[in-house]
């Protein structure tokens, strides 16, 4: 890989130019604006051209790596393959042309696929209706938590300010429930990974607005009491909020309205395909079951007896507006085709595969690598660190080693429930030839720290740049690029 | 390893405590620093604060976790330790020779309920 880090600027020659423009007719008129709203000198914009812009691009896309670049088993981030066919539906002009203030009766096509993506989501999901509108996964969680809020509040039920979160939670449930105003209680996990029902149960009164979790949960391990959970949680006037960072195991299996959630949010960037990850803006739909319906954020999609769709920004139930328009349209646009593409029967095969995907990983290498928790997991898995640690080898290492053989690395250092975690997570859309590249590498560097350990611990060795100095970076950091070197 | 020193009080979320007559000198201990990594900023509470016991009094952040600090006792601080708002590696150089803050406490009688040296290895041993 080469290396580049110019910047645009810095290929910027006076005079240069790519472009050409046609006459201004307004030219004119110019005499006629306000002074003060007349620049004094043209902006500072780069002067190049075409190809200076091509290459300059083409070089640094090159910097990166991606899902289309190689293997990428980022635990809890669901890095699957984005078909190229989600790009051409949303590069389709009628979509790529729109604009957001046209009136309902010019979009009627595009309001109706926001209702049928709604119904496909519904019908995976279990939840009665859902909004489209929150634009990522922990907005989605402030969109359900702002329900929830609305829920309890519309019912003259004011004590209700805290909200319980597992202690293998995900770092934005806890952040999103103290944005939302509420307060946060911990629920501590059993030696097998899962939560603690003895422990939950006392935290259970009437100041508790819900629960969020997250099943399978960041471990990977499927909360098989989440039925008994439910049942405590609805007994003492609570709701459950689903996490969906992790549903991508059970699309097309389980259902978490069925297993009596009342609030979730799905991530369309994780288990629906679209791009993610520095690739693409998100999209966090938030579904409700029927109870919750009145307090969806406007503006609302509603159908007429005609048939006719209308966009409705107004109503006295909703928990608010928590966007400008009505989402991120281009991913949801991309997550229909992937379910449509899917269709019914595929749609089935996608958790199957990601969970034995994810168990034969695990399974291949728990003889090199310390598993915590011996089960069956789900779509992902959690190490921690090598079996053998005499050597002074780290979870770290072992992750900058990985990006020397064409790998990204997994989530290291997350769940905090273990020192050294590895987390691992390989999606459906991996090979069993993939899969086992990986396994093999794995195993080399498990030899490796053994044999030479020096080479991990100043790992990456092939990369642009070489292993980072994350500590001082850290503490002095430098946010300018005109205060670098 | 982690080391440990004779004559403190230790709790369960990794804070150690000395006393010095009313004063409790709160810091964590040297196996919460390695469990953290290289810290880049701790979190400080303010001159005057009050605390209970198992309250969050602060946070300790690292280029892999951040982590909140659960005051030991119950009282208001007195003292915090400045150097560590520019130098937060101390505590990586030395647990247990940098406190962070300096509480007045209002009872001492909870000290009781803190472990020893040897019963916080022991849950140590057990992480």
């Amino acid at each position: 890989m080469k290396y580049y880090d110019k910047l645009i600027f810095d290929l910027s020659k006076e005079g240069r130019q790519g472009y050409s423009l046609p006459a201004n007719k307004w030219e004119a008129l110019v005499s006629e604006l306000p002074a003060g709203l007349l620049r004094a000198e043209a902006p500072a914009l780069p002067q190049v051209s075409e190809l200076d812009v091509v290459r300059h691009y083409t070089n640094l896309s090159q910097m990166n790596f991606g899902v289309d670049s190689g293997f990428y088993p980022l635990g809890s981030c669901t890095m699957k393959y984005n078909p190229k066919i989600n790009e051409e539906i949303a590069a389709m002009p009628a979509f790529a042309g729109l604009h957001p203030l046209q009136p309902a009766g010019t979009v009627q096509g595009v309001l109706r696929l926001y209702k049928e993506l709604s119904h496909a989501l519904s019908e995976i999901t279990g939840m009665a209706e859902f909004t489209l509108d929150p634009f990522a996964g922990a907005h989605g969680e402030l969109t359900g938590l702002m329900i929830i809020r609305q829920y309890h509040m519309s019912r003259g039920d004011l004590k209700r300010t805290k909200v319980i979160v597992p202690d293998s939670a995900h770092g934005t449930n806890p952040a999103s429930a103290a944005v939302c105003g509420l307060e946060i209680v911990q629920v501590k996990s059993k030696e097998n990974g899962l939560v603690d029902v003895e422990d939950l149960k006392p935290l259970l009164d009437d100041t508790i607005a819900g629960i969020m979790m997250t099943n399978p949960n960041t471990l990977g391990l499927f909360e098989k009491d989440i039925k008994e959970i439910a049942a405590l949680v609805h007994d003492c006037g609570g709701l459950l909020y689903y996490d969906g960072a992790n549903m991508n195991p059970l699309i097309g299996m389980v259902r978490p309205g069925d297993m009596g959630f009342d609030v979730l949010h799905l991530n369309l960037h994780k288990s629906f395909s679209t791009p993610h990850g520095g690739g693409g803006p998100g999209s966090g739909p938030v579904g409700v079951a029927a109870h919750l319906a009145q307090h969806l954020p406007v503006p609302k999609v509603v159908e007429d007896e005609d048939g006719l769709l209308h966009v409705v920004g107004d109503d006295p139930m909703t928990c608010g507006q928590i966007s400008g328009f009505m989402g991120n349209f281009g991913v949801l646009l991309r997550a229909y085709t992937y379910i449509l593409m899917l269709g019914k029967q595929n749609v089935r095969m996608v958790g199957p595969l990601a969970v034995l995907g994810a168990n034969y990983i695990k399974e291949s290498l728990k003889d090199c690598y310390k598993l915590p928790i011996e089960s069956v997991c789900k779509h992902e898995f959690v190490f921690d660190g090598l079996l053998d640690q005499s050597t002074g080898v780290t979870t770290l290492d072992i992750a900058k080693r990985l990006l020397d053989y064409g790998f990204h690395a997994p989530t290291i250092y997350f769940p905090l429930l273990f020192h050294q975690a590895i987390m691992i997570e390989p999606t459906e859309t991996e090979s069993k030839e993939t899969l086992d590249g990986f396994i093999e590498i794995m195993r080399h560097i498990a030899a490796e720290a053994i044999s030479d350990p020096e080479s991990l611990k100043t790992a990456p060795h092939t990369t642009p740049v070489r292993r980072l100095d994350e500590t001082t970076a850290a503490r002095q950091p430098v946010l300018k690029v005109k205060d670098m070197n | 390893m982690a080391k440990t020193v004779e004559g403190l009080y230790y709790s369960e979320s990794h804070e150690w405590v000395k006393v010095d007559g009313n004063i409790a000198i709160v810091g964590i201990t040297d196996f919460a620093q390695h469990a953290m990594g290289d810290l880049s900023y701790v979190d400080m509470p303010e001159v005057d604060d009050e605390f209970e016991k198992g309250e969050e009094f602060g946070a300790v952040e690292s280029v892999k976790a951040a982590s909140d600090l659960y005051s030991p006792v119950s009282g208001t601080v007195v003292e915090i330790n400045e150097e560590l708002e520019d130098a937060p590696e101390l505590l990586n150089e030395d647990a247990f020779a940098n406190w962070i803050m300096k509480v007045q406490m209002s009872d001492p009688s909870e000290l009781e309920s803190l472990m020893d040296a040897a019963a916080y290895e022991a849950m140590c041993a057990n992480e």
